[in-house]
């Protein structure tokens, strides 16, 4: 019972990890209705400026600053050159134009910083709580109770900048109707820029902590990949949403991890690791059979 | 002034209906296939076979594949080199249980097995569409590369599952040179491509164009939206799954699953994309842009640092070359969305006149 705790807890808490790269995916979605596939090279562009600003001699506040600037710019550089040139096009051109901005970002970043992999230190330590593992005699990693303290922070950060700002109601006219936004004078394509720096913000955040974890490194991109099923489950146009599928997907892949290959190994025989890889996705696609628009998303009327 | 149908009168409706209804076009096919099947086999040296035109042609079939699914009927897809990986796997078990089996039966087999894949997978394309679909397919990405890894069985109890392909033997004749496979594949993509611009022109592919505009007003009209949306899912993983039997028996000899990896999937989603989406055409222009790009820059980039004196490393050089495919897609989603094949139909609307504006 104690291991099970110990895997569902551990799940939770990486499920919280893909949560941070969700929410970057759920604020462009809901503000522009574009499917921004290159979020896990932006995790990977803003995690490769803090180290490399870092590098250059900054120190660590600084290159985070940096970092927000270079992720800022490069936000409004993407909605300037590609997103406003691709007006009217349907959703899947978009949807493939982002694949090119991800290939783009994964391109140009290591060619700026360097393309090695390197450790990101943020002063937290990666090891168990000794306090619980004496009481409890489980292994709950210090860092990750960190990441999801902070992506606590940064969901209500993100809730209250939405309810309480001027930009954010704008954010909100925006996501809920363009025509209307526009027809009552809110500039859409200052929107669409903040829009795009508040996900680059996302970015870095999930970046930093991913980074710190695992290091900086082009695997960092992949992240992105597994913040698909996430969406599906939560559906994508929605914050809490964002969080409770992390949750599940964080959860269920790792107990999947635990005790299916057992049962596997006695049907068939040989080694059944590594289920966490496509896991997620088929606990997404049947979630999808069931429920086509997600546990939190709109649901979407056709009209002739 | 040599294009143009002025004259070409159509007295029956078989006339009318047929594939190249221009004289000019029925030429410039029946010459492009001498060259292919002719000219090519005699001039073309053996790198050029066994690195350019083979993995060329394979692609392109892969990339028609792609095309009818996504281009012709509307359905994202970012699963295709799984389907490749099917076909492969599934071509190698069928000739290594079935003793005796013709090894172009077993390529038709191996399609119809990755059909049957893909039509499990498509399954969820009648409950969602978009963006959700695109997850879905990279759920079989996923899945299908870990089970060829994970079952032995299925790669013979090889480790890691590395196959090696057995012979290829054509009515008792053994195809050992890459003029032969060059052949054998330029005869199988040009049927299979025949078949798809067929099938595109037929109500089959009216249904799916009806399907991708838009699926709600096409099943009111009465398309059976089920029907038509996982035969395009078949039809798109029989392609695909002839492509990667060709792959590994013609092109590698030897392949293992992670080889089909997700990047061997966007690399044929960018083909289309660049060459044309919704053109059978446009997969072989993107398949041709894309293979032969990363060559181009090969040669390109060094010539290019001795002349500034820059130093560019193995790892710049494909920094750039990943950079300058991103750059490509923006760019042709953004200046022609219709890709290379449009182009070729502007510039043979352009020929039609020439040389008057008008």
């Amino acid at each position: 019972m104690n291991f099970f705790l110990e895997v569902l807890i551990g799940g939770l808490l990486s499920g919280v990890m893909y949560a941070l790269v969700a929410l970057g995916f759920v604020m462009i979605y809901k503000a522009s209705g574009v499917f921004n596939f290159a979020q896990g090279a932006m995790v990977y562009l803003a995690a490769l400026s803090v180290v490399g600003c870092m590098e250059k001699g900054a120190p660590l506040w600084l290159a985070i600053i940096l970092a927000f600037v270079i992720m800022t710019l490069f936000g409004i550089a993407t909605e300037k050159f590609v997103l406003r040139k691709l007006v009217n096009q349907p959703p899947i051109a978009l949807f493939m134009a982002t694949i090119g901005l991800a290939f783009f970002i994964e391109g140009v970043a290591p060619m700026i910083f360097g393309s090695e992999p390197r450790a990101l230190e943020l002063g937290i330590v990666d090891e168990p709580i000794p306090w619980i593992l004496d009481n409890w005699n489980m292994v709950i990693s210090k860092f990750d109770l960190v990441a999801a303290g902070v992506a606590a922070v940064l969901v209500a950060t993100l809730a209250l900048f939405f309810q309480y700002t001027r930009i954010g109601r704008a954010l909100r006219a925006v996501a809920d109707d363009h025509q209307a936004a526009l027809s009552i004078g809110i500039p859409l394509q200052n929107i669409w820029a903040i829009v795009w720096g508040v996900a680059g913000f996302v970015a870095l955040v999930a970046g930093m902590m991913w980074g710190a974890r695992n290091g900086v490194q082009f695997a960092l991109t992949f992240t992105a990949l597994k913040a698909l099923p996430v969406l599906i489950l939560g559906g994508f146009t929605s914050v809490p949403g964002a969080i409770v599928g992390g949750l599940i997907i964080g959860a269920s892949e790792k107990l999947a991890e635990i005790y299916i290959p057992p049962v596997m190994q006695d049907l068939f025989g040989g080694n059944f690791g590594g289920i966490e890889g496509w896991f997620p996705y088929v606990l997404a696609l049947l979630f999808l059979l069931v429920r086509p628009e997600g546990l939190f998303g709109e649901k979407h009327i056709d009209r002739v | 002034m040599l294009y143009r149908e002025a004259g070409q009168f159509k007295t029956t409706y078989a006339a009318d209906q047929q594939i190249f209804p221009i004289r000019q076009d029925r030429i410039g096919v029946i010459a492009l296939l001498v060259v292919a099947f002719i000219g090519v086999p005699l001039f073309a040296s053996e790198y050029w076979f066994s690195a350019i035109l083979i993995p060329f042609l394979i692609f392109a079939l892969a990339a028609l594949g792609l095309n009818v699914l996504t281009g012709y009927a509307g359905q994202l897809s970012l699963g295709s080199a799984a389907f490749m990986a099917v076909g492969a796997y599934a071509a190698y078990n069928f000739q290594l249980r079935i003793e005796g089996i013709p090894i172009l039966v077993s390529f038709i087999c191996a399609g119809l097995t990755a059909a049957g894949v893909g039509i499990l997978f498509g399954l969820p394309s009648l409950r969602i569409k978009g963006f959700y679909l695109a997850v879905a397919t990279l759920a079989a990405q996923f899945f299908i590369v870990w089970c060829l890894t994970k079952f032995p069985w299925l790669s013979n109890n090889s480790s890691s599952g590395v196959i090696s392909t057995q012979r290829l033997i054509i009515f008792g004749h053994e195809l050992t040179t890459p003029v032969e496979k060059y052949l054998l594949v330029l005869s199988i993509v040009v049927v299979m491509a025949l078949a798809a611009k067929n099938m595109v022109r037929s109500a089959t592919g009216r249904a799916w164009m009806a399907v991708r505009d838009m699926d709600v007003a096409a099943s009111v009209i009465g398309i059976k939206l089920m029907q038509t949306k996982l035969l395009a899912f078949a039809v798109s993983s029989f392609y695909c799954g002839v492509a990667g039997a060709l792959y590994a028996f013609c092109y590698l000899g030897s392949v293992e699953p992670d080889g089909f990896s997700l990047e061997m999937s966007f690399k044929i989603l960018f083909m289309i994309i660049i060459g044309g989406v919704g053109s059978i055409m446009g997969s072989f222009l993107g398949a041709a842009f894309i293979l032969l790009l990363p060559i181009f820059l090969d040669i390109a980039l060094p010539f290019f640092a001795e002349l500034f004196g820059l130093p560019f490393s193995s790892a710049t050089v494909s920094h750039i070359q990943i950079t300058v495919f991103g750059a490509l897609i923006m760019f042709f989603l953004i200046v022609e969305p219709h890709g290379l094949a449009r182009l070729w139909q502007i510039a043979k609307e352009k020929l039609r006149l020439w040389p008057f504006p008008h």
